[in-house]
């Protein structure tokens, strides 16, 4: 496929690939390059060493960002993503493991000192663990927040709003109360085998003749 | 159980214990909503603990309910100084998974305000550290450019701030050719002679320097291991700019200068950002004398809409200008990383896409966070009124580091 878009053009990555995928060896769990990404999977156990040797060895020097994602349909539902940067090689990499909300992944904390908020931001936002961060509290939701907002089965409404209370003088937290129903689109059209029940053809059901 | 008996104490005797303040959330110095515990000795900081998240607004999860296209003006609000700059990144990583092309006019388009953004940022930044140290009439002289440029803004797009002006596929409307002959000749008057007066009562300034030279000294390495980006990265000696490593749109015909610090201290941060608007100022006459003639969007019509006459006479175009703005379009399942160099460092956008209308997931990799957790390496062993440097240096805005 020619490339025709113009975001940014980094070094070729010819046999960058199966050069890392012959580097790591039996930490990796599957690779692929799409979209102009190198994208590799790591068992979860092995994931320190393998950015250890990817940092030391192939001159990926920075963690540029670290995200969460979450697949509630997957046996292990989480995936944490390392996007790493080589400022000598001209070169981005994506690395990433999965996980569940009780297995813990190991903290690389002890290879980049920023990599302390990304685990605590995916902490937060995921409820994923880092075993060995010495500070994995919580980071951008409020002070004394329950949940893990971004999981997919966290409503977008939350769960409880603030306002201030002129009796109590005060902010004080209820329980959401929409004036209106949050409205969800779906996009499927009606010819791609969406089954649509219209408000009252219930009725036409139940009174079908028995 | 022993019974401690309080003495009254002696001459002498005093043991002073390290003591902790709040700085922030409501402080001027802190350029938004930044909570910082700070550990002081006397005057000495001891230990930082920036709290964030103030201002987060689950810009992220928003993103995954609305279509691509619904989700781009949330960019402008990310960062509120530089709010192009930030679509300019998701728009190229939506062309990326869709391998989209974007006509010539439109990518000069782009970089010309991409680059105005760079001005209009580095102004509120440069101003605001000057005042955070204590000088008030360069700032003042400043905002003059920087209401300059959001009058620009206007211009192009109707908005002075959230401009969602960018699209996937180019930009949303052309340019009338008197704001580009407008904006050139602002380029020869009123922005070098303000700035440069600002900058002459700042640059060799005696007060200045004191408050800013040798503070916060971040070494190469140290630059490197924190994810440094930016002017940060240029501030301790490093030439990485995304521009010149990793072009983007245009950048690669321009012809610009990367500047580099020495000593890696707020000083050379601070002098690297104003080497940076003069070098902006250099490729925005580049862009507006060689840009090009011709459509500012893609034809592609499944991404882009058609043009209003076109859509009186076509009822194809009609068709798609409500699928486009009802249903919006589908992006191929993938992910990609995108980074642009934003005014503040590499700001980027990890987009999850899974082959419908809307985003699966769209992680925003904000420049404030690995630099404000440097903070505390960065202000052990400074002075109380030194932090408001080292912020001021960082150039931190809380709407994109908190999303």
């Amino acid at each position: 496929m020619t490339v025709v878009h113009s975001a940014p053009k980094y070094s070729a990555f010819d046999g960058v690939k199966d050069t890392l995928v012959a580097a790591l060896g039996e930490m990796i769990v599957a690779a692929k390059e799409e979209h102009g990404e190198i994208v590799l999977t790591v068992a979860r156990d092995s994931i320190e060493d393998a950015l250890r040797l990817l940092r030391d060895e192939h001159e990926f020097q920075q963690l540029m960002d670290m995200a969460g994602v979450d697949y509630p349909s997957r046996p292990e539902r989480f995936e944490v993503v390392y996007c790493l940067l080589s400022v000598t090689r001209n070169l981005r990499l994506i690395v990433k493991v999965t996980t569940d909300e009780a297995t813990p992944v190991p903290t690389v904390t002890t290879l980049w000192p920023n990599a302390g908020w990304y685990e605590r931001e995916v902490y937060d936002m995921f409820g994923v663990l880092f075993a060995g961060n010495p500070d994995l509290r919580r980071i951008l939701t409020d002070y004394g927040f329950q949940g893990h907002p971004f999981r997919k089965d966290f409503p977008l409404t939350g769960y409880v709003e603030l306002r201030y209370s002129e009796e109590e003088k005060r902010v004080v937290y209820e329980k959401v109360a929409l004036a209106q129903d949050l409205r969800q689109f779906d996009f499927m059209s009606p010819w791609e085998g969406a089954e649509y029940v219209l408000p009252g053809d219930e009725k036409a059901a139940e009174g079908a003749p028995k | 159980m022993t019974l401690q008996l309080e003495q009254s104490p002696t001459t002498g005797d005093d043991v002073i214990a390290n003591y902790t303040i709040n700085f922030g959330p409501q402080h001027p110095a802190a350029h938004g909503v930044l909570r910082m515990v700070m550990e002081l000795d006397g005057e000495i900081i001891e230990r930082i603990d920036p709290h964030v998240g103030l201002l987060h607004r689950g810009t992220e999860k928003l993103i995954e309910q609305k279509t691509y296209l619904q989700a781009l003006p949330y960019f402008d609000r990310l960062d509120y100084c530089s709010p192009l700059a930030m679509e300019h990144t998701y728009v190229l990583a939506i062309e990326k998974l869709l391998n989209l092309e974007v006509p010539l006019r439109a990518q000069y388009l782009r970089v010309l305000f991409a680059e105005l953004t760079r001005i209009c940022n580095h102004m509120l930044n440069l101003g605001s550290h000057v005042m955070d140290v204590g000088a008030m009439t360069p700032n003042l002289w400043m905002f003059e450019v920087r209401e300059d440029c959001l009058n620009f803004f206007e211009r192009a797009s109707g908005a002075r701030m959230h401009a969602a002006w960018f699209r996937p596929g180019g930009v949303h409307q052309d340019v009338p050719l008197k704001l580009l002959v407008d904006i050139g000749e602002w380029l020869d008057t009123r922005l070098p002679q303000l700035f440069e007066d600002a900058m002459s009562l700042v640059v060799d300034n005696r007060i200045f320097k004191q408050r800013n030279v040798d503070i916060a000294t971040v070494s190469k390495a140290d630059a490197i291991a924190w994810g440094f980006s930016g002017p940060m990265i240029r501030g301790s000696g490093i030439p990485w700019d995304l521009r010149k490593s990793q072009p983007y749109d245009v950048y690669d015909r321009m012809d610009f200068g990367v500047p580099v610090g020495t000593s890696g201290d707020c000083y050379d941060r601070f002098m690297v950002r104003v080497e940076e608007v003069r070098q902006s100022a250099r490729i925005m006459k580049q862009c507006l004398a060689e840009m090009p003639e011709g459509p500012v969007s893609s034809d592609d019509r499944k991404v882009s809409p058609p043009k209003r006459a076109e859509m009186k006479q076509s009822m194809e175009a009609l068709i798609h200008h409500f699928k486009l703005y009802t249903e919006g379009f589908h992006v191929p399942a993938g992910e990609v990383y995108v980074a642009t160099e934003s005014p503040k460092g590499e700001f980027g956008v990890y987009l999850v896409a899974d082959g419908t209308n809307k985003p699966y997931r769209c992680k925003i990799r904000p420049t404030a966070f690995s630099h404000l957790q440097a903070m505390d390496f960065m202000a052990k062993g400074h002075m109380l009124p030194d932090v408001t440097a080292i912020i001021g240096a960082i150039d931190v805005v809380f709407g994109e580091c908190d999303r």
